[in-house]
């Protein structure tokens, strides 16, 4: 039997009735990763040792493939950067203990964009992943290893991270399932950050039901991190039995139906919007009018939050520290130059400027005012529909080393960005495929903390779709 | 506006070869007359947002717990002396 086909829902079964160990699912995946790992390069690394012990010490957890920014003790955290090339978790991140106490355990770490910068993987500095349904694409970013992993059939389920689109991009691209849960809902404590008024973990998997079960387990208050409120975490799985699309009121953001769309996108998006209509869901047009500044506002927020927190990064307690340094100065200096890649030191540059003495108001401070109008435009918009459907990326998977541009490349998040600046939920969710086989995946955004809404509408059309 | 990439990479202690400013300082400037668009927005009496979901002061119970043990937080250094990292002389004129 190929275990490592199984999704969380079918391993926990298999488990539960003794058909299978865990030290047979992590056997499972460590073969596959020999086979595939060449040609996909989901995983950076994949501790099959500690992989095995933990199994056998937890006979009956479904083995979770890490993005490696999330840490691990005892495991390689790079964030597929050079500068922490050799870097060992001293503990684990709050969402590896909860997994940890819901019957699951980390196995092997998943490639992405360095520090989580980027639409492609890349950004990588210490990898290539391709993508499973064409070894000539990207996988998506900045979650492309763990969406490889998934799409692949490299892992049971895995964790990513979205900051303006990081899971739900790959996961179009890779024929997963991806959510990005609500700012708040899951705890960052142990996750590298790159812009923390906007990062959060979330599930990629190969089935709604699966994210609805491991979401349950990484969600909820950590005193470790003062952005968790104290909400209860439902039990997911059992609030989406039953979804359907009845009653269901979808709105269509009428600014998300742009004419640059790829038209194989639109069709399948359109296709999907039939199908929730003749499921029995109204459609109503709706408008999100400041949808057209979400991007500009990312580019100065994140790359701003992102240059402080990677100022971290000085070569003094860990990571790299240059053999060609003289003094502090070029200490911090040759460091960062030595271990950072083009996109980083790009974001880097930009983020400094923009809190620059004399800028901060113009770029910064007005871009966290229009971040207030963005999010208005939902606080309104769910006063009147269930949910919004949209297309999650602008186009199917790229080919590797088709975008140069830094520019054309952000363009990839146009349709992600705007709810991850708002801190609602939303999912991405496979749609269908293009004629040359590449998958596509809708998006679904709802409320914040109205991760059941969007899990339930989310199952409900996986259900139509399958 | 116009970025001074050699100035702001100094800014953020990172040091660019002669190629890297060349390529970059199109690509920022490019990137800067993007974001540019937000200039025209009216934002008059808008409340900037700082969070994904408004935030108080989150408070927790000041207790003395037990941190990182002293030779689990030295492990990853590049360098140390003892239980120190170690670092090349920052004060001028004092002994190294």
């Amino acid at each position: 039997m190929e275990l490592f086909k199984l999704g969380i829902k079918e391993a926990q079964e298999g488990l539960a009735k003794g058909e299978f160990s865990s030290s047979d699912l992590v056997k499972s995946i460590i073969e596959r990763y020999h086979a595939k790992n060449d040609e996909i390069g989901a995983y950076l690394t994949f501790d099959e040792e500690d992989a095995l012990r933990l199994a056998a010490e937890n006979p009956k957890a479904v083995p979770i493939a890490i993005k490696d920014l999330i840490n691990v003790v005892g495991q390689p955290c790079t964030c597929a950067s050079k500068i922490l090339k050799g870097y060992i978790s001293p503990y684990d991140a709050t969402v590896i203990k909860n997994l940890k106490a819901s019957g699951f355990i980390p196995c092997g770490r998943v490639n992405m964009d360095e520090f989580a910068m980027g639409s492609s993987t890349e950004n990588s500095g210490l990898g290539k992943t391709r993508n499973p349904y064409d070894l000539t694409r990207v996988p998506g970013g900045s979650s492309g290893g763990s969406a490889a992993a998934v799409g692949g059939n490299m892992c049971i389920a895995a964790l990513g991270t979205d900051t303006g689109g990081s899971i739900r991009q790959p996961a179009s691209f890779c024929n997963c399932v991806g959510i990005k849960p609500s700012y708040g809902r899951v705890s960052r404590f142990g996750v590298t950050a790159f812009a923390s008024s906007l990062d959060q973990v979330g599930p990629m998997t190969k089935s709604v039901e699966d994210s609805a079960i491991l979401l349950k387990a990484l969600a909820g208050h950590d005193e470790m991190d003062g952005t968790t409120p104290r909400i209860d975490v439902p039990d997911y799985a059992k609030e989406i039995e039953g979804a359907s699309m009845k009653g269901l009121k979808i709105g269509l953001p009428k600014e998300y139906f742009i004419d640059g769309l790829d038209p194989e996108v639109k069709r399948i998006t359109d296709e999907a919007i039939k199908k929730c209509a003749s499921a029995g869901a109204e459609i109503v047009e709706v408008s999100l009018p400041h949808t057209e500044y979400a991007m500009a506002v990312y580019y100065i927020i994140a790359p701003a939050e992102a240059s402080a927190n990677l100022a971290r990064f000085d070569g003094v307690r860990y990571g790299h520290r240059s053999a060609a340094s003289k003094d502090v100065f070029t200490l911090y200096t040759k460091s960062r130059a030595e271990g950072f890649g083009p996109e980083v030191k790009r974001r880097i540059i930009m983020g400094t400027y923009v809190l620059s003495s004399g800028y901060y108001d113009a770029y910064y401070g007005r871009a966290q005012r229009v971040r207030t109008l963005i999010k208005r435009d939902f606080d309104e918009v769910f006063t009147k529909v269930d949910a919004l459907l949209t297309p999650c990326a602008p186009t199917p998977a790229f080919k590797l080393g088709e975008l140069q541009d830094p520019l054309t490349m952000y363009l990839n998040d146009l349709f992600t960005i705007p709810s991850a600046l708002a801190g609602v939920c939303a999912s991405s969710v496979p749609a269908g495929f293009t004629a040359a086989g590449l998958p596509v995946g809708v998006q679904f955004i709802c409320g914040g903390f109205e991760e059941s809404k969007l899990l339930s509408v989310s199952k409900a059309f996986e259900d139509i779709v399958k | 506006m116009k970025i001074d990439v050699a100035y702001v990479a100094e800014l953020a202690r990172l040091e660019l070869t002669d190629e890297e400013k060349s390529v970059f300082q199109p690509q920022l400037e490019n990137i800067v007359k993007y974001v540019d668009m937000i200039s025209k927005v009216d934002v008059e009496g808008v409340e900037p947002m700082m969070h994904g979901r408004a935030i108080v002061n989150a408070f927790r119970e000041d207790i003395v717990r037990p941190s990182l043990p002293t030779e689990t937080a030295l492990k990853n250094a590049p360098q140390r002396v003892g239980d120190e990292f170690l670092l090349p002389k920052i004060v001028e004129g004092a002994e190294s």
